[in-house]
């Protein structure tokens, strides 16, 4: 059961909402008339066996995939299509199952890109490299560095991240994500590949996001203590549809998760 | 307004008017179709094998053809000469395997695809040594390939086939028909298309990929062969031949990379287009537009279809 | 020894993210730049200049152009030629028109007609990706091909088909044309290389290099971050296409002296390619030493037998040159797909430990 915070911590209004999605790949239902809510501020676990379209749910919320059915109301906004940039530019960021760095560029260059989207200064002053686009650049170095302290990655700054373990990896890809100073943070198995030191450090930076930056995070996750200890709330997904939802005590003893996770036949 | 005309209703009409030379012109369309076929057939076997792009498979052509030629004019009779181009072809595909496939294997593909460039060049130049630039006659007669044309009369004219255009067919036929049955249908067909997905994962359930791959440049060795014999049999051999490999790449994207069917619906379909652009709407653009018209024909198809008409439908996860 | 950097540390944040921060690298810049400028003309023959550097510097600039697009933003282009193309006849077109314009102004001009056409070309490549726009690029190039030879407004109906450099001025100076000197073409093209270089590594450098190589790398990722695809890939085709159009109008106003249209054909987009790939894709410095090797390699290889006595057909010589290209562009990604810029810079990672191993 997660602890209660301070005041950043307090869980307001509905800052994601979701109605009667349904996503199919040809034959393939992925998801069917799924909704729940994320509210502001809170840390929201999405769980489910495998297959059971956790990471569909998530790139839908992205705008990567569109949904054949149903809605998506973000921050008050209703869409029945999203398209990728936009949520990057309405303030959703994420983290990828397969870590889905940029393999030619460092871990610097790697977060700095992560900025883009908050870098405004002309073509002009980018092909001289001078002024406003200098000042632009270290303005932003200084925002990307208060990242890399924050996550602990000071001495991989400079290492081609093709080359870094991939614990680390997985911590700048974070990073990145940060770097766009999203309002909803999706991190699709974050812990994925971890041993339990590796583990309780990530727990501890999720943590961290939630309450010094206010991000209001949904997580997809198969460890049942990461999910325990961190969400405040939790959706269970079983073959595309929706079979729980509520605080992680609730959703424990709910017995359609535990059939779910049994293998129960159904 | 007189333009529009010219473009849209001018040449229809010019169809119309002559029915016998719109047969002609489409018989002429699919017999350069069938030899586009041919070589973008090359190109799927080793890409659907491999997963290289094998931009080399042009002067391959070139390369065959003046080795058999060659051979022919030391002296060798021409059924022996055939033999043993073949075998010159088998020892190719064994140095290409050995010398650059197999140091790069797991490389991504961008790499494969600029070696076959270096392949390209040194065979041009290797070639030109030792057979010399100058063109050559294919020795179709020797080869028993049929001479002569049939003429046919039909609506008000008559339409002339060639004898060899048709042997070509044919035998393209064949050689496709067996292609195909070798890979659906036998063990080594299935292995060839297991390589094609994943190195890594045929090396694990124990396929050589080294066997495989010999096999399949020989195979493309043996279709280059049979373009080069078609081919120079129809139109000399020189090395201006070895540009006919860009002229495969529309065909490639109408079939889609992977597809032995794509490859013949996509020769025939930009060999005809081709050549009824040629002869109805060239008058009205100028000559040589056949260098580009094949591309633009790909292009548009490519906006509305980006994997071809057969081609596997590229689906990214993330 | 010499080439360390202890006791070099920043102090802020731009200082950092110079793009030479060490100061043995600055240094060796600026020998290199003062050979270029003051060394090689003053002591130089003719046959180095005129034969070897104006086009060597040439070609440089055109493979930056291409390494930009291709390297940097993973677009393979095989339309380099055609665009290079359009560049020289655009500034002869524009100089046939206004020849009152001086001809620099003439020659970046051209440069922006080319990202124009690259813009156009470029346009599938929302749709299309990888191989098959590769294929789009070579459209481009058959099309443009077809273009200068076939459409006799290009070259100013004249008879030949050929177009003729006019002689054009400079303070006074003859730049172009029969009149103009070596020396003073040399200059012309060194500063443009020099200032173009200098842009092109800006550009690497910050934002936009990132959002390229981010587009290269991973496009949906960079999608998600909320790079635009489209904008992106514009833009790399639009600056790539102004290099090669650039280079392009120096290689027909400052170097050949004329041109006909089979200059600009599908064999120069591949020799192009070939020095961006041999150099290193993704690498400035690359697109320098893949210039020099695969230019100067067949000058060598005509320029030296004979010199040693070794008598050698010209015939043969262009045979076993197509021989060698082909099997160092093999050996090469064998053994560093990553280009002589790796090459380079493992060199100086060794230097940097030197004298001792590691």
């Amino acid at each position: 059961m997660r602890a209660t915070g301070g005041p950043e911590a307090a869980v307001g209004d509905v800052l994601l909402s979701v109605e009667n999605v349904s996503l199919s790949f040809g034959g393939v239902k992925a998801v069917s008339d799924v909704s729940f809510d994320i509210r502001k501020g809170e840390i929201r676990a999405i769980i489910g066996p495998n297959g059971a379209g956790k990471t569909s749910m998530l790139n839908v919320i992205n705008g990567f995939y569109h949904p054949q059915q149903g809605r998506i109301t973000f921050k008050g906004e209703t869409r029945a299509k999203m398209r990728p940039h936009e949520a990057a530019y309405g303030g959703i960021a994420r983290t990828f199952q397969n870590v889905a760095l940029f393999r030619g560029m460092t871990a610097l260059d790697n977060i700095m890109a992560g900025r883009t989207l908050k870098m405004h200064t002309s073509f002009f002053w980018q092909l001289l490299r001078y002024g406003p686009a200098m000042r632009e650049e270290a303005e932003h170095r200084h925002r990307v560095e208060e990242i890399i302290d924050f996550l602990k990655i000071q001495e991989i700054r400079r290492v081609p991240v093709g080359r870094l373990p991939y614990g680390l990896q997985k911590r700048v890809e974070l990073g990145r994500a940060l770097a766009m100073e999203p309002e909803l943070l999706l991190l699709d198995e974050p812990m994925a590949g971890m041993n339990l030191e590796e583990k309780e450090d990530m727990s501890r930076f999720v943590l961290d996001v939630n309450d010094h930056y206010g991000t209001t995070i949904a997580l997809i996750e198969h460890d049942m203590g990461v999910v325990m200890d961190l969400s405040d709330r939790v959706v269970v997904l079983d073959h595309g549809i929706k079979i729980a939802d509520g605080t992680p005590d609730e959703v424990k003893k709910n017995q359609a998760v535990i059939d779910a996770y049994l293998g129960v036949a159904h | 307004m007189d333009i529009l005309y010219k473009i849209f209703i001018d040449p229809f009409v010019q169809m119309g008017a002559a029915p016998d030379l719109l047969v002609q012109t489409l018989w002429e369309g699919l017999v350069a179709g069938v030899l586009y076929s041919l070589i973008a057939l090359g190109f799927v076997l080793i890409f659907k094998a491999s997963g290289v792009f094998n931009f080399a498979q042009g002067i391959m052509v070139v390369f065959a053809a003046l080795t058999l030629v060659g051979l022919h004019e030391h002296g060798v009779p021409a059924y022996v000469a055939l033999a043993l181009t073949i075998g010159v072809m088998f020892c190719l595909a064994f140095a290409v395997e050995r010398l650059i496939l197999r140091p790069l294997i797991n490389q991504p593909d961008i790499i494969l695809f600029m070696a076959t460039f270096g392949l390209t060049y040194f065979l041009i130049g290797f070639g030109e040594l030792i057979f010399g630039g100058e063109t050559k006659v294919m020795i179709a007669d020797q080869l028993l390939l049929p001479r002569g044309a049939i003429e046919v009369k039909m609506a008000g004219g008559f339409v002339t086939l060639q004898k060899i255009d048709i042997a070509a067919a044919i035998i393209a036929s064949l050689m496709v028909a067996t292609l195909a049955i070798f890979f659906q249908r036998t063990r080594i067909g299935r292995a060839l298309r297991a390589v094609a997905d994943s190195h890594r994962a045929a090396l694990s359930v124990g396929i050589s990929l080294e066997q495989i791959w010999v096999i399949v440049w020989f195979a493309a060795g043996l279709v280059a062969l049979t373009t080069g014999i078609m081919w120079g049999a129809r139109s000399d051999v020189s090395f201006a031949l070895e540009v006919i490999a860009l002229k495969a790449l529309p065909v490639l994207i109408l079939g889609g990379l992977t597809s032995i069917p794509g490859a013949i619906v996509g020769g025939l379909i930009i060999g005809v287009g081709e050549k009824l652009g040629e002869f109805y709407w060239g008058p009205l653009m100028g000559s040589g537009i056949e260098s580009w018209f094949a591309y633009v024909i790909a292009l548009i198809f490519l906006l509305f279809r980006p994997q071809g008409l057969f081609g596997e439908r590229i689906i990214e996860r993330i | 020894m010499f080439y360390r950097e202890a006791g070099q540390f920043k102090t802020n944040y731009s200082a950092d993210q110079a793009v030479f921060p060490i100061l043995q690298d600055r240094i060796g810049l600026a020998i290199i730049l003062f050979v270029a400028a003051v060394i090689i003309p003053w002591f130089g023959g003719s046959f180095l200049i005129q034969a070897v550097m104006i086009p060597f510097l040439i070609f440089s600039l055109a493979a930056i152009g291409l390494n930009l697009l291709t390297g940097y933003t993973g677009l393979l282009s095989l339309g380099t030629g055609a665009f290079m193309g359009v560049g020289a006849y655009a500034c002869y077109k524009l100089t046939s028109y206004f020849p009152g314009v001086n001809i620099l102004i003439c020659i970046v001009a051209s440069g922006f007609f080319s990202a124009a056409v690259g813009v156009l070309f470029g346009l599938p490549s929302l749709r299309i990706k990888g191989f098959y726009l590769a294929v789009a690029t070579l459209a481009a190039q058959f099309f443009l091909s077809w273009c200068f030879i076939r459409l006799p407004w290009f070259y100013n109906y004249n008879a030949s088909g050929a177009i003729e450099v006019p002689t054009r001025t400079l303070f006074g100076v003859p730049i172009t044309g029969a009149t103009a000197t070596d020396t003073t073409r040399y200059f012309v093209v060194l500063c443009f290389v020099v200032v173009m270089t200098w842009i092109a590594s800006n550009l690497v450098h910050g934002r936009i290099g990132r959002m390229w190589m981010a587009v290269r790398d991973m496009d949906l990722a960079a999608d998600l971050l909320g790079i635009r695809l489209l904008q992106t890939k514009l833009l790399a085709f639009a600056t790539s296409s102004f290099y090669c159009g650039v280079a392009g109008a120096l290689l027909v106003f400052l170097w050949y002296g004329g041109a006909e249209p089979a200059v600009f054909d599908v064999n120069l987009s591949f020799f192009i390619l070939f020095m961006v790939i041999i150099g290193g894709l993704g690498s400035l410095t690359g697109s320098f030493f893949g210039a020099a090797l695969i230019f100067i390699l067949p000058i060598a290889l005509r320029y030296f037998p004979p010199k040693l006595g070794i008598p050698v057909h010209p015939a043969t010589v262009e045979h076993i040159q197509y021989m060698i290209i082909g099997a160092l562009i093999v050996l090469f990604l064998i053994a560093e797909p990553a280009g002589l810029a790796r090459l380079w810079q493992i060199g100086k990672q060794k230097l940097r430990v030197w004298p001792f191993p590691y």
